[in-house]
């Protein structure tokens, strides 16, 4: 914040501006719907919510791990599975840039974080995907991933619940992404086997290869409000059928009507509506 | 420019042009042009073979679309006996892009299930270019319940460019369709054996891949996105579809290299379209060897064996 203000106000001023100065920089943030200026940390409280429209902004996959489950007893499980590029794929840039530059902004080594804990006291497996590694699109490494997440939930006899929000497969691993759709089907084949629940919670986009798999074929299939969800995106349709898409096309609350969601949960209801859930489907006693 | 060939087939076109006007001249006078003709025959050959000796993916990807390349019908009545198509997903319609019903396979009762682009302009349209509907893959995996129910194993033929993208296919559940499909094939109590013949696309060609052995024709393809939606997103223009093809791997003997495919059967000189019955009894012998060696498994090998090759699918550290 150091301008040319600084030197015209005088020092007493300055020393109190510096004071407020030390919330971090970009206070504000724009709600992308209704346009509203908003306080980020009355936003985050808000669970990056509008409060005025009510609109789900992006949650990383530890802002939504840590407001999903309780505070203690944390365990992140396979953190250390790292991606390689085997293709030595390249685009524009290398896929091995991308990789780093993603792993910087995000703190992430993947777009899919999994951590054992509780939610209301109940014992669960979250996977939460982060759209901003690489769109949250889905590789070896996601795949691998949601695979361990599944062997711990069938290992302790838990439930799994996983927020998916991606672009699709990640096109930089080409057929190795693809396969993975089919790996995380097969491993929630197992979970049903068990009779070990797997709640699908959409969350704002989810597209493509991850919504042809593991998103859409929970025991229970729940999304946030106003989410968009699909398996092409809306410009390719657009550009195949020549036709204006229906108003509220590839909502949650188009694919409700439409029979593909169980529910639609608002942010705020997710932990006592999941947890409930989970208690009626594994036995346990009312919270 | 002869539309039966493609760009860089161009050479052997002429040359092919060539041989049918001596043919002419020669049943007009009579004169002894054997010879000559065998000439330019082995000529031909040669050319041939010194074309496709080094076909770049983009080349490959072209003669997997290839308007001759034979289709699931076409294989089907020269492989199987008995094929008695099966109709509906018994929910919503009838898909005509994947086709499947029973047949015979050298007298052994199969379920059949493939892709279907279809051959006239007509057909085309009937079968929507092989772009499956979500009926289309609910009809699909109720052939293969089916199969599992009779102790029949499934035989699937890929060959389409993608699943449907469009707004009906979208409110009735595209992705739900491709994605149980993936689930339940997982873990269908039959030996299941999946051939790319032309275009494997994306999750809609998945949506009938999962199995136990996977065969690839030399000169299919099979990849995440087409060439020009890699090259759209990532470079920018789909322009540069000939260098996203090459980055992602797309053929079958990449893929093959990568432990991605299991099997590459050799197609006829100058792709499959030029001599249909012999890749047809290649195909077939595949088709007979491996399922031989997957009905020796006891039912919970094979799933087990299934399973284990999913599971291993992925480069992480």
């Amino acid at each position: 914040m150091s301008s040319w203000l600084d030197k015209l106000v005088p020092s007493i001023i300055r020393s109190e501006s510096r004071a407020k100065a030390n919330v971090p920089e970009g206070v504000w943030d724009k709600c992308g719907n209704c346009g509203a200026v908003l306080y980020r940390p009355e936003l985050e409280k808000n669970l990056n919510v509008c409060p005025k429209c009510e609109h789900h902004m992006t949650l990383s996959a530890t802002q939504r791990i840590a407001f999903f489950l309780d505070p203690d007893g944390q365990v992140e499980v396979a953190a250390d599975v790292e991606p390689v590029d085997r293709l030595k794929f390249k685009d524009s840039k290398r896929y091995k840039d991308r990789l780093v530059a993603a792993q910087k902004t995000t703190g992430q080594k993947d777009a899919l974080k999994v951590v054992k804990g509780t939610v209301e006291q109940v014992p669960v497996v979250v996977a939460a995907f982060d759209f901003t590694f690489m769109g949250g699109s889905m590789g070896s490494v996601v795949g691998e991933k949601f695979v361990r997440a599944v062997n711990v939930c069938l290992e302790h006899k838990l439930p799994l619940v996983c927020f998916p929000t991606s672009g699709g497969a990640r096109m930089q691993e080409a057929l190795f992404s693809l396969m993975q759709m089919a790996k995380t089907a097969a491993a929630i084949e197992k979970m049903q086997q068990e009779r070990l629940p797997f709640i699908s919670c959409m969350v704002d986009p989810c597209y493509g290869g991850v919504s042809a798999s593991l998103a859409m074929l929970g025991d229970l299939n729940m999304a946030e409000p106003g989410a968009r969800i699909g398996f092409a995106g809306p410009r390719v349709i657009e550009q195949t059928v020549r036709q204006t898409l229906p108003e509220g096309f590839q909502r949650s609350e188009f694919l409700l009507e439409h029979g593909a969601l169980d529910m639609v949960v608002a942010r705020q209801d997710l932990r006592p509506v999941i947890s409930r859930q989970l208690r009626k489907m594994m036995h346990l006693n009312a919270a | 420019m002869n539309p039966n060939y493609l760009d860089f087939e161009q050479p052997i076109a002429e040359l092919e042009a060539k041989i049918e006007e001596l043919r002419l001249v020669g049943n007009d006078h009579e004169l002894n042009i054997t010879e000559q003709v065998d000439k330019l025959r082995n000529q031909t050959v040669k050319l041939t073979e010194s074309i496709f000796s080094n076909l770049t993916a983009w080349q490959v990807s072209q003669l997997a679309r290839h308007p001759q390349r034979p289709n699931s019908l076409e294989y089907f009545s020269r492989i199987f006996t008995e094929f008695d198509e099966m109709h509906g997903d018994r929910h919503y319609g009838d898909d005509g892009a994947i086709i499947g019903g029973t047949a015979r396979l050298e007298g052994q009762p199969v379920m059949v299930i493939g892709q279907q682009k279809g051959r006239s302009v007509q057909e085309k349209v009937k079968r929507n270019f092989g772009s499956p509907m979500p009926e289309g893959y609910r009809k699909a995996l109720r052939l293969m319940e089916f199969a599992e129910r009779f102790r029949m194993p499934v035989l699937t033929f890929i060959d389409t460019a993608g699943a449907y993208p469009g707004i009906g296919a979208e409110e009735r559940g595209q992705s739900e369709a491709i994605a149980f499909n993936l689930q339940k094939m997982s873990s269908l109590k039959t030996p299941i054996i999946n051939t790319v013949i032309g275009e494997g696309g994306s999750g809609g060609a998945l949506a009938i891949g999962v199995g136990d052995h996977l065969l690839m024709l030399q000169y299919s393809t099979y990849s995440v996105i087409s060439p020009e939606g890699c090259a759209s997103i990532l470079f920018k223009t789909s322009e540069r579809a000939a260098d996203a093809a090459e980055a992602m791997g797309i053929t079958a003997h990449r893929l093959h290299e990568l432990g991605l495919v299991d099997e590459v059967l050799q197609e006829p000189l100058g792709g499959a379209h030029r001599d249909l019955d012999l890749m047809s009894a290649h195909l077939k012998q595949a088709l007979v060897r491996n399922l031989a060696g997957l009905q020796e498994k006891s039912p919970g090998d094979l799933l087990d064996r299934r399973y284990k090759r999913l599971m291993s699918y992925g480069n992480f550290n």
